[in-house]
């Protein structure tokens, strides 16, 4: 039974990180029609930068500044708004497809730097030096990972709040006309490159929290988790989700974790063992057959978009 | 009775599907006539002649080619249908030298590529001497010369142009309206978009004028010529139709 | 230094070819088709197959041609495997892009180019294994050109090269003078002009996909004959080639070309400079660079 509750609460844990972040992607993606082809990076800047200022002093490699924990996620959180702030500034304008090949290479050339930088980032052995905040207290890992697991979910809820309040604001209307025509925008004078701007680094910074936080759990980060298959995962969850619906986003995270899981497991308990080492191979063939199918069948996802009532009052207005 | 080789019905059509430009047009034209369609800014005309060509989609209604509907062809089939098309603007391909432009119009023509080919270098001169030039190198005049001999190269039986002396010297302009009637003498029947009304109108034998979307007015052209209301219409009075 | 520079000009050469597809399609499609590079995948695996059948039932031509490590058997294959990967090419554009594209969204399309690459690749994984193959277990020797400065190519390198320039040769002929060529050209600058010109746009479309298809296979190959074939050919050409794209300008084979062999010669030559764990980053960095300093790159054109 125990066993059973550990790894609900396991599954659930990364299911809600993983759904943080496909928040951030959503608030891009889904309201303001950005592409995002290098989510992996901002999770990862997240990680990193975490474990960086909150980890203790490792030889050969800065960092460590044993940092209290909340401001080491914060922390995290900070550099990953600063490189989407270059990033953005860079490669907002583009063309979307022109946008898509940048934001893609963004994560390559981060995967790369974070291997080959030793001094940096630890290279390919990844970042240690990290003790979950509190572990030692709590004493008992069952109990910890509970206590955890109600953290995340309360970061989780306090970002879907953000985030839908967000949207029906003035801020909210902004994004929408962006996306929809921008032209019309920009002849009521804002400045639509400023705010596609703010909604990519929040939509960043989010993603920047769920790495923080998965790299809390795991207490380590290593270049594996960074890879382009990451950004993969988050969009079809999206995708099968819902872009431009949180709830959809949430529950399309927990969806294809949830196949992720399952898939791995059932693969590993019906394959013979020499086919076993494929079991990526077919996860990743699941995870493309999902995201084709849902793009030629259900683009918009299992819950599309709700028209947004920004505005309370009589509807339709005049009549 | 008069030999009508095409004949628009009822014609509901636009860009975006529920925002129709047209709406209930009627047009026929004659076998070796010259039809203009007039009309003020936003009328419709260039749609009309893009639904016929294929451009645009129809909502409802028919394009009578002879007793057969030819609405909703694509435009690639036009050729085969004997009518050519000759577009307002970006009527020709700027990167292909004149003699590429020529040669790609003609390459289903096999073995009569060749003696159209020079028919057209015959009739338009300037062309041959040009060949080798690339089609964006030539002045307003020797493009627009270009764009009606490649729709010449197809042999058509019926041509539509959309304002076919935009942006053209007064000289060049009569030239290429002078070309149309004499197209006619060989059984070629041409239905035309102006907006210089008084000389569409001295040239052409049949007129229609359209005005937000529909017919207003249709008769010879030289009754309309004369017509005070065809002043009416385009001074922004009397309309038919919509408030 | 003229190593790496005659080094760049051998990898820019594969690049090109993969790129001349790539910026076809992105010009007349709109879309950045990230699955293109798996192409050169299938092409190798294909032409891998096609040898080893051929060698089994046709021994013969499986003599190597000359000083090369390629046998007749393997030219052959490379026939084939273009033919093959051209046909995939346009298979897959009518299953799935076809399908998303008349459903309007552009950036759909983009997504499940991301997808179709997922599952070429691991589906290729899947039936040829995750170790990687190569065409000839004959160990080939570089060849020395000159002592000082040094300076080492292998034959088959040259072999790819030369080949590349062959096809590129076929196809500017291609293009420049035959009506077939004019009317690829006239859809790349004008679609609905074209149509009106009798050109049938999805007849065109199927053309550009297996033409694309056919040299990205002999990238494949000579990618393949000249380091190894594995099913990450696609994962580790994506970004370079899209880097040639980027550099020559999105719609012009030209530029295509040239910024093939600029991408190669630039990212061998970084090798000078930067350690070689880096050097999967050196496209990007010069996808940043053009963007911001020359984004038509240079033959492109503007588009909306």
């Amino acid at each position: 039974m125990i066993g059973v509750i550990s790894y609900l609460v396991f599954f659930s844990t990364i299911a809600s990180i993983l759904a943080i972040a496909v928040l951030g992607l959503n608030l891009q993606w889904g309201n303001t029609g950005l592409f995002n082809g290098g989510v992996a990076a901002f999770f990862g800047a997240g990680a990193y930068g975490m474990i960086l200022l909150g980890g203790s002093a490792q030889p050969d490699r800065i960092g460590g500044f044993d940092l209290f924990y909340p401001l080491a996620l914060i922390g995290g959180m900070l550099i990953t708004g600063v490189l989407a702030c270059v990033v953005g500034m860079l490669t907002l304008r583009l063309r979307h497809d022109y946008l898509a090949i940048a934001t893609f290479g963004v994560a390559v050339a981060f995967e790369n730097v974070v291997r080959n930088a030793e001094g940096l980032t630890g290279g390919a052995k990844g970042m240690r030096g990290f003790v979950r905040p509190f572990e030692a207290a709590v004493g008992n890992p069952f109990w910890f990972n509970i206590l955890y697991f109600i953290f995340v979910v309360a970061a989780l809820v306090a970002v879907y709040l953000f985030l839908e309040k967000l949207i029906r604001s003035p801020f909210g209307r902004l994004l929408r006309a962006i996306r929809e025509d921008e032209t019309a925008a920009q002849s009521l004078g804002k400045n639509p490159s400023r705010i596609r701007l703010t909604a990519f680094v929040t939509g960043s910074i989010i993603m920047g929290l769920a790495g923080g936080l998965y790299g809390t759990f795991y207490a380590f980060v290593s270049p594996q988790d960074v890879l382009p298959s990451l950004t993969f995962q988050i969009w079809a969850m999206l995708i099968v989700g819902g872009a431009g619906n949180n709830r959809g986003a949430i529950a399309g995270a927990f969806l294809i974790w949830a196949a992720w899981t399952a898939s791995g497991w059932v693969l590993s308990r019906v394959a013979p063992v020499d086919v076993q080492i494929y079991l990526g191979t077919l996860q990743f063939i699941l995870i493309g057959t999902i995201i084709v199918g849902m793009l030629m069948w259900r683009p918009q996802g299992l819950m599309p978009e709700k028209l947004v009532l920004s505005q309370s009052g009589d509807y339709p207005p005049g009549e | 009775m008069p030999d009508i080789v095409l004949r628009v019905e009822n014609i509901v059509a636009g860009y975006v599907k529920d925002f129709p430009i047209l709406w209930d047009v009627n047009l026929s034209l004659e076998k070796a006539t010259i039809t203009v369609i007039i009309g003020p800014n936003g009328a419709g005309k260039s749609t009309l002649i893009k639904v016929i060509a294929g451009i645009v989609k129809i909502t409802s209604g028919s394009v009578w080619l002879g007793d057969k509907d030819i609405a909703g062809i694509r435009p690639d089939q036009m050729a085969e249908h004997g009518i050519a098309y000759v577009p307002q603007t970006d009527n020709i391909f700027r990167t292909l030298t004149i003699r590429q432009n020529l040669d790609l119009v003609l390459r289903n023509a096999g073995d009569k590529a060749g003696p159209r080919l020079d028919k057209l270098f015959t009739q338009f001169p300037p062309l041959a001497s040009k060949q080798r030039e690339k089609a964006g190198s030539l002045s307003g005049g020797q493009r627009q010369m270009l764009a009606v001999a490649m729709a010449l190269a197809v042999e058509p039986s019926i041509i539509l142009m959309d304002e076919p002396s935009a942006g053209l010297s007064p000289k060049a302009a009569e030239e290429v309206l002078g070309l149309a009637r004499a197209l006619t003498t060989t059984g070629v029947s041409i239905l035309l978009v102006e907006q210089n009304v008084k000389q569409a109108l001295r040239l052409a034998d049949h007129c229609y004028i359209l005005a937000e979307g529909r017919n207003q007015l249709d008769g010879s052209a030289a009754d309309l010529l004369n017509d005070p209301v065809v002043g009416e219409i385009y001074l922004g009075g009397r309309r038919v139709g919509a408030a | 230094m003229i190593q790496y520079l005659v080094d760049g000009v051998l990898v820019g050469s594969i690049l090109s070819l993969g790129a001349i597809g790539l910026t076809m399609v992105m010009h007349m499609l709109r879309f950045a088709n990230f699955s293109h590079a798996e192409l050169l995948s299938i092409g190798a695996y294909s032409a891998l197959v096609f040898d080893g059948v051929f060698s089994a039932v046709l021994p013969q031509i499986s003599a190597s041609i000359g000083p090369l490590s390629l046998t007749w058997a393997l030219l052959l294959s490379i026939v084939l495997a273009m033919a093959m990967t051209g046909l995939s090419a346009v298979i897959i554009d009518w299953l799935i892009f076809k399908r998303i594209r008349d459903k309007g969204d552009a950036l759909s399309m983009v997504f499940a180019s991301f997808g179709v690459a997922l599952i070429i690749r691991n589906v290729i994984a899947l039936i040829f294994g995750l170790k990687t193959h190569l065409y000839t277990q004959d160990i080939v020797f570089a060849v020395v050109i000159s002592r000082d400065p040094l300076l080492m190519v292998k034959p088959d390198q040259v072999f790819g090269l030369f080949a590349a320039l062959v096809i590129m040769l076929v196809l500017h002929y291609l293009l420049s003078r035959t009506t077939f060529g004019y009317a690829l050209r006239a859809v790349a600058e004008n679609p609905s002009l074209a149509q009106v010109s009798g050109i049938r746009l999805s007849r065109v479309v199927a053309i550009t996909w297996i033409i694309g298809g056919a040299l990205a296979a002999a990238a494949g190959v000579f990618y393949g004959l000249n380091n190894q074939i594995s099913p990450v050919i696609g994962k580790d050409l994506v970004l370079p080639i899209f880097a040639a794209t980027i550099v020559g300008g999105i719609g012009s084979v030209y530029g295509a070309v040239l910024g093939g062999f600029i991408v190669g010669i630039a990212a061998s030559m970084a090798l000078l400079i930067l350690p070689s764990g880096y050097s999967p980053a050196v496209p990007f960095l010069i996808i940043m660079a053009v963007l911001l300093i020359r984004p038509n790159g240079l033959f492109g054109e503007a588009r909306t």
